[in-house]
């Protein structure tokens, strides 16, 4: 069959000089390259023939950097210099050759499906696993904060009901990157939202959107600089649980094509290929979709019953790209011809290209044997969830497309999916030598000050206005919260949240521990220390809960400027390296993961990039619900420990923030010394030798202490001398390091011997007592004392945010 | 003994029916979750039930206001069936979305009359509240609740809230008189030692601290906090509970399935 044009348009291309072949890119936001633009000028040449608009707009889909993530899995050129030496490497697949690389040699046998799927999938029991992917939303969240955050979490949501044959979500997590809410107005770019009304809309939306999911958000957090203030970040992360029978999908030819939810219309168009375009005034707010999380609930309902009645041999979600990503996919080793007039629409006038690319929400792709065509469409009846046949899988390997009767789209699925050019990039990263600050001397009342405005920090302070807008409980399955206090009237912040599936696995034992790290701060100095201090918190947040590090996965979100610019992608390079290395020496795959690699805006003719930010999530399998832990001191007379090593670490701390303090040494991670520990913490917490437990991290031991005592409504006396220090440091140094590796525990005077000994060739000390009305820090050796009521305390932690 | 037969009636945006479920069938119940497109295919049905519950969620998003269309419906299409099923004494419970849908079709405060009387307003702070309370249950001189559904708690329990629309308030003072003459108050937010109790502790500024009432028989119950979140003692923030591992909020369950064995 020939190809009409009555309901498209037939695109030259055979014709066009190169800068008109970018003009056509750029005029069509198809944020394809000239050489990208040449490869499809050839294979059109070959078919001797023009495309549509379909075609092109459907290989611009396709091959968008949100979709194919080319600059991770192309070529890479990249020369590292120190000052001590320099290193020329090649890299082929940056993806395949460090993060996934990882996961392979590491081979854990409880990893069910990792980097293919819509997200990582992990053993839970003998019948159940667990799937988690975390995805961004930034460039929509940006423009339209309500709309762009809520569409972030219906998204990977979806991701969650488009893994295998669908899993039931039970879990969400947010974590966000903001401007200050307290900028000057006239600091804010012109044309840009202010910080604050991002803030207030971003929040709004992941709370409509997650609490009329019913899906508990349980777990994240808020990262404030001023490099975010034009461009946002908005991490959504969802889990769910799946049956391990329902994990493999494969579409047949002649099964049916099944759209399903929500309505198609014009919000969201060019969404995929948007997001690779950087951020400026004139920024198109149509690209930004609409959501109804009412329609995702009644889909989620009704797909779960088609999927235990085995109604579909494949489903995926529509995401970015829409119907032309999410059949493609599902149609790659089959083919697929669609009528597209069958598409249920919200109002007429979409063109048929419109149609086909329109990232409009709630809708999901099945794969249906002819066989099951009436008993699904009944089931999606009976929640009010219309669902549409729109074409059948076939055999020829080929998309074809049909409007009325009338051809409109005909290419080769290889060229659509394996055609993109790769493109040789080239980065450069300079390692600069870091050095210890002058030693800071401070006196009693100085420290006093700094622990307050420590804990009064954007990035430390309480983020409750956030977290009391979300439903954390629904489900009634979140046995770890995340704000933990020992009574209703206090609270500190969550180290990590437990989920305990018992509503949909009967008579379980077992639970599921979230958690993340994050650190943009040391990125701004060293990518690669973030990277490997990101991955430590998210496994040590973990591990304070309860968490086993046998069975801990993660997942990478990297955000990053443009990587067009040899240096950012340098450090991009540099992250992804640490990946591999902290996978390794952790012994911790990654099951899944995804970038987004254009957080730019321009003010003017001034092009910015956000600090560089990766965000590790984790997820992990616990044997035993009853043996998990809060953060809160439990009772006083408790002996307090500090596990791991302080060093003078003070690089990036919020410590050195606020006292604009120069110079200093980003965290290093010493697995050799932590991996220990972190396996010991999990067999104490087994034997009930720990009462709580505290990771150290943003604001130091200082803080982690403090937060343990106000969230208990008691005091604690600690001897900063007792702490075991690398070197020679000052109290405030001690107090306020961000060194990796070390936790607070709270031990009961009974089990003191059983934990010593437990704990033998690990670098451990008593440091004090729980206890007093007072958080006490003293250090006879320093004359210094420092101390102030918990109560105090916590109003420091809690009133920079309170109400925004 | 025949088991005792619960409904859990949902639609869309229902979302707590799961751990409704689950807290039913912890106290020996067995519990359908049944999507209300079916149920009204064959309204008599709810009669072969013992147990009705309206759980917790956002039915058909909350448009208009909380509550209302599921409200609406249920009223239109099957008013009078539900009404002779809570004639029949038969316990009957609206949690959080569920008491707004009781209270916005009227069938509380008062069965018999069946009209709205009553309503649950947004919340004083202005924004949604996801936080645990302290509840007073409250008791006759006999120290017995009217409403069967909170017999056996003591003074005090403690219960997570999760709502943006909890302001309990009535229509005229006569209302609130009657709640009180015929001790329909169930629960009261309060303090820690069982004072009167301010925001945030009153999440939401109803009336007279109402967190939850009864009908005047006490078989229907209405209420903002969340039971089903509290059945097992792992489950509240400081892991407190009964008989080491049990939540107060499965005693609610359990009465209703008691009174029902007889």
């Amino acid at each position: 069959m020939k190809l009409k044009t009555t309901h498209c348009k037939e695109i030259d291309i055979l014709n066009l000089s190169d800068k008109e072949l970018l003009d056509l890119s750029k005029n069509n936001v198809l944020s394809l390259s000239l050489e990208e633009m040449k490869t499809i000028q050839d294979y059109y040449k070959n078919l001797k023939r023009n495309p549509t608009d379909i075609e092109i707009e459907t290989i611009a889909q396709t091959w968008s950097e949100h979709c194919k993530h080319k600059t991770l899995t192309g070529i890479i050129d990249y020369l590292e210099i120190s000052p001590q030496k320099k290193i020329h490497k090649q890299y082929n697949n940056l993806l395949k050759e460090t993060i996934f690389k990882a996961t392979m040699e590491l081979k854990k046998k409880w990893c069910l499906s990792v980097f293919e799927d819509n997200a990582g999938i992990i053993d839970f029991d003998d019948k159940n696993a667990i799937a988690f992917k975390v995805e961004t939303h930034n460039h929509p969240s940006a423009l339209e904060p309500y709309g762009g955050s809520a569409t972030g979490i219906g998204g990977v949501i979806r991701d969650i009901l488009g893994v295998g044959l669908g899993a039931k979500p039970l879990a969400n997590t947010d974590v966000f990157c903001f401007g200050k809410p307290n900028t000057p107005p006239k600091k804010v770019p012109n044309g840009m939202h202010h910080p604050k009304r991002i803030i207030g809309g971003v929040v709004s939306g992941v709370r409509d959107y997650g609490n009329r999911m019913g899906i508990p958000t349980v777990n994240g957090s808020v990262y404030f600089d001023d490099g975010y203030m034009a461009n946002p970040l908005v991490f959504c992360g969802t889990m769910g649980i799946i049956p391990k029978n329902k994990i493999a999908k494969k579409t047949r030819a002649g099964d049916l094509v099944l759209v399903a939810g929500g309505r198609t219309g014009r919000d969201g168009i060019h969404g995929a290929t948007f997001s690779s375009v950087e951020l400026n005034k004139e920024s198109d707010v149509s690209a930004v979709q609409i959501g109804n999380p009412i329609v995702e609930k009644k889909v989620l309902d009704a797909m779960l019953k088609a999927r235990d009645l085995n109604l579909y041999r494949a489903v995926t979600d529509c995401g970015a790209g829409g119907l032309s990503s999410a059949v493609g996919e599902l149609g790659e080793n089959t083919g697929v011809e669609i009528d597209l007039k069958k598409v249920p629409l919200k109002y007429d006038g979409l063109r048929a290209w419109e149609i086909w690319i329109s990232e409009a929400q709630e809708r999901m792709v099945f794969a249906v044997p002819p066989k099951n065509k009436e008993k699904i469409i009944e089931i999606f009846a009976k929640e009010n969830v219309e669902a549409v046949f729109i074409g059948v899988f076939t055999k020829d390997k080929k998309l074809k497309i049909s409007y009325d009767g009338d051809l409109i789209a005909d290419m080769d699925m290889s060229f659509l999916h394996k055609g993109v050019p790769k493109i040789t990039r080239r980065a450069i990263c300079e390692i600069k030598n870091e050095f210890e600050q002058k030693t800071i001397k401070m006196n009693s009342s100085e420290i006093l000050k700094s622990l307050k405005k420590v804990l009064e920090d954007l990035n430390v302070c309480s983020k409750e206005w956030i977290i009391r807008q979300y439903d954390h409980e629904v489900q009634g399955q979140t046995i770890i919260k995340p704000l933990q206090g020992n009574n209703i009237e206090v609270s500190g912040p969550g180290d990590a949240a437990v989920i305990f599936p018992y509503t949909v696995v009967k008579g379980t034992k077992k639970a599921i521990v979230l958690s993340n790290g994050l650190n943009p701060e040391y990125g701004k100095i060293n990518a690669y220390k973030m990277a490997a201090s990101a991955i430590e918190e998210a496994i040590r947040n973990a591990v304070c809960v309860g968490g086993n590090i046998e069975k801990i996965s993660l997942l990478d979100n990297f955000c990053w400027g443009n990587t067009d610019k040899e240096e950012i992608l340098g450090s991009l390079i540099r992250a992804a390296k640490a990946c591999y290395d902290f996978s390794k020496s952790f012994s911790i795959p990654f099951i899944s993961g995804k970038d987004s690699l254009h957080n730019e805006y321009s003010i003017g003719q001034k092009k910015y990039s956000i600090p560089p930010a990766l965000l590790i999530s984790a997820m992990g399998v616990i044997e035993n619900v009853s043996n998990t832990l809060t953060m809160p001191f439990k009772k006083e007379k408790n002996k307090v420990f500090i596990l791991g090593l302080t060093r003078n670490e003070l690089g990036g701390s919020v410590f050195s923030k606020i006292n604009s303090i120069k110079d200093g040494v980003v965290p290093n991670v010493y697995p050799k010394e932590s991996k220990p520990i972190m396996k010991k913490i999990y067999q104490a917490i087994n034997k009930s030798l720990i009462e709580s437990c505290h990771d150290i991290s943003d604001g130091g031991l200082a803080a982690a202490v403090s937060e343990m005592a106000f969230s208990a409504g008691i005091g604690v006396k600690i001897d900063i001398d007792k702490v075991k220090i690398k070197g020679k440091m000052s109290p405030a140094e001690i107090l306020f390091s961000q060194s990796n590796g070390r936790f607070v525990v709270e031990v009961d005077a009974k089990n003191e011997k059983k934990f010593r000994s437990l704990f033998k060739g690990t670098v451990f000390s008593q440091v004090g007592l729980t206890g007093g009305k007072d958080v006490v820090f003293e250090s006879v050796k320093n004359k210094i004392k420092v101390m102030e009521n918990p109560k105090k305390l916590m109003s420091s932690w809690q009133k920079t945010l309170q109400d925004i | 003994m025949k088991k005792v037969k619960a409904l859990i009636l949902t639609t869309a945006g229902t979302n707590c029916d799961y751990e409704s479920q689950a807290a039913l069938q912890l106290c020996g119940a067995s519990a359908d979750r049944v999507h209300i497109n079916v149920l009204l295919e064959k309204k008599d049905e709810i009669l072969n039930y013992d147990i009705l519950v309206f759980p917790g969620g956002f039915s058909y998003g909350d448009d208009i206001a909380s509550g209302k269309i599921l409200a609406n419906e249920v009223k239109n299409k099957m008013g009078g069936v539900l009404q002779k099923f809570a004639l029949s004494k038969r316990p009957v419970i609206g949690i959080c979305n569920g008491f707004q849908v009781l209270v916005k079709m009227g069938l509380l405060p008062s069965v018999r009359e069946f009209c709205q009387t009553s309503t649950l307003s947004y919340n004083d702070s202005g924004k949604f509240e996801c936080r645990w309370v302290y509840l007073k249950t409250m008791k006759n001189i006999d120290g017995v609740s009217k409403c069967l559904w909170t017999r056996n708690l003591p003074e005090i329990i403690s219960l997570p809230v999760a709502h943006g629309e909890g302001k309990f308030i009535v229509r005229d003072k006569d209302i609130l008189d009657m709640l009180k003459n015929n001790e329909q108050i169930a629960f009261k937010y309060c303090s820690k030692d069982g004072s009167e109790a301010d925001y945030p502790l009153n999440p939401n500024g109803s009336i007279e601290q109402i967190a939850g009432i009864s009908n005047d028989f006490g078989n229907v119950f209405g209420l903002m906090p969340h039971p089903e979140r509290y059945v097992f003692a792992l489950q509240h923030p400081a892991r407190q509970g009964y008989d080491g591992k049990f939540g107060w909020g499965k005693i609610i369950f359990q009465n209703a399935v008691d009174y029902v064995k007889g």
